[in-house]
């Protein structure tokens, strides 16, 4: 069944777009993340240009991050506290991120940039917690306990001023790292066009110590409000939410968000991470691969503007 | 200055649009307004039109005719990859200034066969010879048609089903009424499409007219489109309420206990 997208200005099919939504979701449910930088690339493969799917795919997200945080608020897996303090760096993190892109993008080597970031964090980051994940599987199947203290648990930064206390989570840490992972999630996801949850999982299991437990949903929370908030500044700026299109995506969105976030408790951290990390990976090489072979075609069209 | 080239070349189309008021152009399109609706996936019109001629006049042995249909003009970048230090990066790039988001050039026999080549590319009838305008450095010309850029767009708007050259579109019922068929795909763009209809005798124009089709939103389309554009900030609180909305629904209905 085709239907017309308004903004888009283009048909598609409500079932193909309903099923990308459901896969994403599933994802997002499960590993805590917001799926953006899986559902856009997947939106551009359809036909839709690049800022539509950008901007529409901040609705699905806030969306599907909505359902999935209410979830781990029944649950009470969410530590709102740190919530609150990485999102106070992330604002900051957006802010310069938008400025940078603006003036990437006046060079006119805004894609090159992009598609290198891609290729460069999503590689680095599967590869570290393909690594990571597996070691740990190795430990528990040799009878070690999960807990070892492992190198690096104790680093620097846990001697930093401005500690605080974050009692959901139990951790005991410093303001600084706190925001300055914030400021880090912000910053890529303006320039990436994405929620940052993929990275922000990781960061707060490796960097504080974040219980498993409390990760995803205190990332939900995070993603939520970014997304949301973008969703009203693109729609407010460049009119580019196709809210027909979002609203595809979050029906999709959120029912496998369910689905995928009982699979997530189900399961056992360091396999939930080796998960992610391979489908991390795999998106990164994608990039790679698209930036490493002969396109089919050299030569592309991009619309520039009417009249 | 621009604007004597301007006169001149009116000038020149009036002189070969009326060689001899023998031969009228009688056209109408099957519908003038293609409305898009939620399940809008392209469309077919079709444009019939009869040849009048003079009083006493009588029929020439064989007319050719062609159809040229443009949509509205865009502004298009094409770009070139190219090896960098090992991978592909768009190095080149050539802007398309106000060229036809849409191009239709549909007759009844090749277009090479209809005319000869000077005349052809005077009334810029074919693909190869409809003026593109490109932003060449500080210029801003058309090239000769196998320019690689020229090439490359032309193709690449071509697979996408929006410039198009059709030989056999244009039908004739009888020697004197005929019918020309024109597809419109999903993805066409918004707005007015003026139809630029000739005849020819002998290689030569010897009969021209206008008619024009016109895509719109309508209803629920129009009115999220009318939204997006007028009321931002309230569209996107909308959007953002409609997700947390679907949020909450989605974990009520799916709650287990």
């Amino acid at each position: 069944m085709q239907i017309y997208l308004p903004i888009a200005d283009m048909s598609v099919n409500v079932f193909l777009v309903l099923a990308m939504g459901l896969a994403v979701g599933y994802m997002s449910g499960m590993f805590g993340i917001g799926g953006g930088f899986l559902m856009t690339p997947l939106l551009i493969f359809i036909g839709i240009s690049p800022a539509v799917a950008v901007a529409s795919v901040t609705g699905h997200i806030a969306a599907s991050s909505f359902s999935g945080a209410i979830n781990y608020w029944n649950r009470r897996a969410i530590d709102f506290a740190l919530a609150l303090m990485l999102l106070a760096g992330g604002i900051v993190g957006t802010a310069t991120g938008v400025w940078l892109f603006t003036t990437l993008r006046a060079l006119d080597q805004l894609d090159l940039i992009i598609g290198l970031s891609y290729v460069t964090l999503l590689t680095v980051v599967g590869a570290i917690m393909i690594n990571e994940s597996l070691r740990a599987i190795a430990r528990a199947r040799h009878g070690m306990p999960a807990t070892v203290r492992r190198p690096g648990s104790h680093t620097w930064f846990h001697g930093l001023p401005f500690k605080l206390r974050f009692k959901r989570s139990k951790i005991y840490v410093s303001a600084i790292p706190v925001l300055a992972i914030g400021f880090v999630i912000g910053f890529v996801g303006a320039i990436m066009g994405i929620g940052g949850g993929f990275l922000l999982v990781p960061m707060l299991i490796y960097f504080l110590r974040v219980p498993t437990a409390t990760v995803i949903g205190t990332s939900m929370v995070l993603t939520l409000v970014t997304m949301a908030s973008a969703t009203v500044m693109h729609a407010a700026t460049n009119h580019l939410v196709d809210a027909l299109l979002a609203l595809i995506l979050m029906v999709g969105g959120v029912v496998g968000a369910q689905f995928g976030a009982r699979t997530g408790q189900k399961m056992r951290g360091e396999r939930l991470r080796l998960l992610l990390g391979i489908l991390v990976l795999a998106v990164g090489l994608r990039f790679a691969y698209e930036l490493g072979v002969q396109p089919e075609d050299l030569y592309s069209i991009r619309h520039i503007g009417a009249g | 200055m621009r604007r004597l080239v301007f006169i001149l070349v009116v000038l020149a189309m009036g002189c070969t649009t009326r060689p001899a008021a023998a031969e009228q152009l009688v056209v109408s399109l099957s519908n003038h307004q293609v409305a898009i609706t939620s399940n809008f996936i392209g469309e077919q019109l079709v444009l019939f039109g009869t040849i009048e001629r003079a009083p006493g006049m009588a029929l020439r042995p064989s007319y050719d005719l062609v159809v040229t249909v443009v949509g509205p003009r865009q502004t298009l970048r094409t770009r070139r990859k190219q090896r960098v230090l090992g991978i592909w990066v768009n190095v080149d790039s050539r802007e398309f200034l106000r060229v036809p988001a849409y191009l239709a050039i549909l007759s009844n026999r090749p277009v090479s066969q209809i005319a000869p080549p000077d005349i052809l590319r005077r009334l810029q009838i074919g693909l190869g010879n409809f003026l593109l305008t490109q932003r060449i450095g500080s210029d801003i010309a058309d090239t000769v048609s196998d320019d690689p850029f020229r090439k490359a767009f032309v193709r690449l708007q071509r697979d996408h089903g929006m410039y198009s050259e059709v030989d056999s579109a244009v039908t004739f019922l009888t020697p004197a009424v005929f019918r020309a068929a024109i597809a419109l795909p999903a993805d066409a763009p918004l707005g007015q499409y003026p139809i630029d209809v000739k005849l020819f005798a002998d290689g030569k124009l010897v009969a021209r007219t206008n008619a024009a089709l016109e895509i719109t939103k309508t209803g629920f389309e129009q009115y999220v489109a009318d939204a997006a554009r007028d009321h931002g900030l309230l569209y996107g609180f909308a959007t953002t309420l409609l997700a947390l909305l679907t949020g909450w629904i989605a974990s009520v209905v799916f709650r287990r206990d």
